[in-house]
């Protein structure tokens, strides 16, 4: 069971502990710990087939027949989500942790209204009655900035444009005002003045709610503007995690550093030859024994081939897994 | 090198209209009058947000879409009523790169006859094709003995790279690159970018570059349209453009890029917008933007307002930062 009271306010809301994921037999997620607090934001982000949307969906378990968990624990509450029976997910599930996804309508019901879709979870885990639930549901519509909400709620998904169909998801996902949202690169298919409002709204939300947040997404602007802190996923593993300013600010692994110098900047100088990160993403099937980012790595040696441990590099709660966080400078 | 006098792609007035079935009819006005140069040897960039016509400008100049009226001159020649024939040899200078490099290779031909397709269409002969083909994949960095490969076996970024190719290969003088980097993974897009950008320079080639993404189109642009709802809100110069926007869709559009830098981040400004994009098929009367506009004025809501000079040397269609001037 998963305990309420006293100590939720102490300790992380949820806690990753050395997670492994495999499909065919191929760890791709490998050893991964995690852990959210409190009304805060932790981003993962990384880039496809890095593993952090299947962390995000192990939490609740809802992974793909192929994917299995094999090892570790996901903690909601100091209660192991990773061994639960099925029967008693059901009572997490849209209740104390929900999930958005990055094409709204796609994760929405086309035939059932907007309305009944955001008070489901109120008649499933609250018991309300339908009057109670419906009036409760417009209430959320409206607070999730809505126009119109009474209209709104007796409108099926194709009547309303992507990013209500967003907003609509997120009314579902908080209506029960749950300790952790995972919102799996929730602004991807929409367009950034879109982007812009979404953002802002799971910001406010946060504050009122004080739900903890799991941002899972590729883009670091994304990552700066909502994240607390900050894992960075590769090949499987986080390679480096800490707040978000020393992450930015300095970055400890050489793929983290890469990645915030490639991308072109609006404060860059212009048709100049950007940063490139050599190769290619690598097939799960085809990482590299040791710290998988060294096939790409212009800073790796010999020492590489064996796993670098994700240890502090200071005192801030910041972590690396690389053998050469002193050489970073070569980088620059 | 002096520039020619005349741009190499010219288009007026542009119009692509799409009647709308059903019993209310109507009709969708997806480009409603859109005119740029792109001079040789550059790069214009259409953005906006989905839904505002960028695409089908494009599709409308390379003979994809029938245009409903306007003036396209590519090189000195009218080709917005081209026949099949024409339009066949306009191929060989117009080429198009699609956002998704998988969906744009079939996935049964090697490489090398991905490539050396349009070549044999214009009746190359095979040795000359895979002299070509192998030159091109040495072009856009790819090893030669990828020719046997099917597009299975290949990353996203060598697929792109393998479209690029198959683009260059008749020498064309234009290129659309239609979010050409979208699709890719974060750490690969630089390197495509800096292809484009060196092919640019090498070949001499013009671009029309269509991306959702503002801070690519200012890194590789030299002249940017904004698009809202069919129509320009905002077109000039990419660092006049960025650093002083006058038109306050631009504005909110630059200013709704997070930035990749938390502490830049929380100090700025931003413009949060209300509201979503007004319907293609009922758009307002006088200002497309006139209904999330934080700057709104009531003649807004009657007058449509024509592109007019703004500060900052860009061209900005909006009554209160580029009022048109009184008549004389």
């Amino acid at each position: 069971m998963i305990t309420d009271g006293a100590r939720q306010d102490e300790g992380p809301v949820l806690a990753i502990k050395d997670l492994r994921i495999q499909i065919g037999g191929i760890d791709v997620v490998d050893g991964v710990s995690l852990s959210a607090s409190r009304g805060r934001i932790l981003a993962i982000v990384g880039e496809s087939g890095c593993g952090k949307s299947l962390t995000a969906l192990s939490i609740l378990r809802l992974l793909p027949k192929a994917a299995k968990i094999v090892d570790g624990r996901v903690e909601l509450d100091g209660g192991d989500l990773a061994h639960l029976p099925e029967k008693d997910l059901e009572d997490i599930r849209g209740n104390k942790a929900s999930i958005i996804f990055q094409e709204p309508i796609a994760s929405l019901n086309p035939l059932m209204r907007v309305g009944a879709q955001v008070e489901e979870a109120l008649r499933l885990h609250r018991g309300l009655s339908r009057a109670e639930a419906w009036r409760e549901a417009v209430a959320m519509l409206a607070s999730v900035g809505i126009p119109d909400p009474e209209r709104r709620a007796k409108q099926y998904p194709f009547e309303l444009s992507g990013g209500m169909c967003q907003r609509v998801m997120i009314a579902a996902a908080l209506i029960c005002r749950p300790r952790l949202l995972i919102a799996d690169e929730p602004t991807t298919a929409l367009d950034v003045t879109i982007q812009a409002q979404i953002l802002d709204l799971m910001k406010r939300l946060r504050d009122e709610v004080g739900t903890s947040i799991i941002i899972i997404t590729h883009d670091m602007g994304v990552v700066a503007e909502m994240a607390d802190d900050v894992a960075v996923m590769y090949g499987g593993r986080v390679v480096e995690q800490g707040p978000v300013d020393t992450i930015f600010a300095a970055p400890a692994h050489p793929y983290t550093h890469l990645l915030l110098t490639t991308v072109p900047r609006l404060d860059g100088h212009r048709k100049s030859s950007l940063r490139t990160i050599e190769g290619i993403v690598p097939s799960v099937d085809q990482w590299p024994q040791g710290c998988r980012f060294r096939s790409r790595c212009p800073l790796a040696t010999d020492v590489c081939a064996q796993r670098p441990p994700l240890d502090p590099v200071d005192a801030a709660g910041h972590d690396a897994a690389c053998w050469h966080t002193d050489r970073l400078m070569e980088l620059a | 090198m002096t520039e020619p006098a005349s741009p190499l792609l010219s288009v007026r007035d542009l119009k692509v209209h799409f009647p709308v079935r059903g019993s209310e009819g109507g009709v969708v006005k997806a480009v409603d009058g859109i005119s740029f140069n792109i001079p040789f040897g550059r790069t214009v960039a259409l953005v906006g947000e989905s839904g505002c016509g960028k695409s089908t400008t494009a599709y409308g100049i390379i003979g994809l879409e029938q245009i409903t009226s306007g003036s396209i001159r590519f090189d000195g020649n009218e080709i917005s009523h081209l026949d099949k024939r024409a339009r066949h040899d306009l191929a060989t200078a117009i080429q198009i790169v699609f956002q998704d490099p998988s969906a744009a290779l079939n996935p049964k031909m090697t490489i090398g006859d991905s490539i050396g397709e349009p070549l044999a269409i214009q009746g190359w002969r095979k040795e000359e094709r895979r002299r070509r083909v192998s030159e091109l994949l040495d072009r856009v960095g790819l090893p030669a003995t990828y020719t046997e490969r099917t597009p299975n076996a290949l990353s996203g970024g060598q697929r792109q790279r393998v479209v690029i190719a198959r683009a260059l290969a008749l020498s064309p003088k234009l290129l659309v690159l239609d979010e050409p980097v979208s699709a890719l993974d974060v750490s690969i897009r630089s390197q495509i970018l800096n292809l484009l950008m060196e092919l640019q320079k090498e070949l001499g080639l013009s671009y029309l570059f269509i991306s959702h993404d503002l801070s690519v189109v200012r890194h590789l642009a030299d002249e940017v349209v904004v698009m809202y709802l069919g129509t320009v809100v905002e077109q000039g110069e990419t660092g006049a453009l960025f650093e002083a926007p006058q038109h306050p869709y631009t504005q909110a559009l630059i200013s709704a890029i997070p930035l990749p830098d938390p502490r830049a981040q929380r100090a700025r400004e931003r413009i949060i917008l209300k509201g979503d994009l007004p319907s293609p098929l009922n758009p307002p009367v006088g200002c497309p933007f006139v209904g999330r506009c934080p700057i709104r004025i009531d003649p807004c809501s009657t007058i449509r307002p024509s592109l007019q000079p703004a500060a900052s040397d860009t061209l900005a269609a909006c009554l209160v930062r580029a009022p048109a001037p009184l008549a004389a």
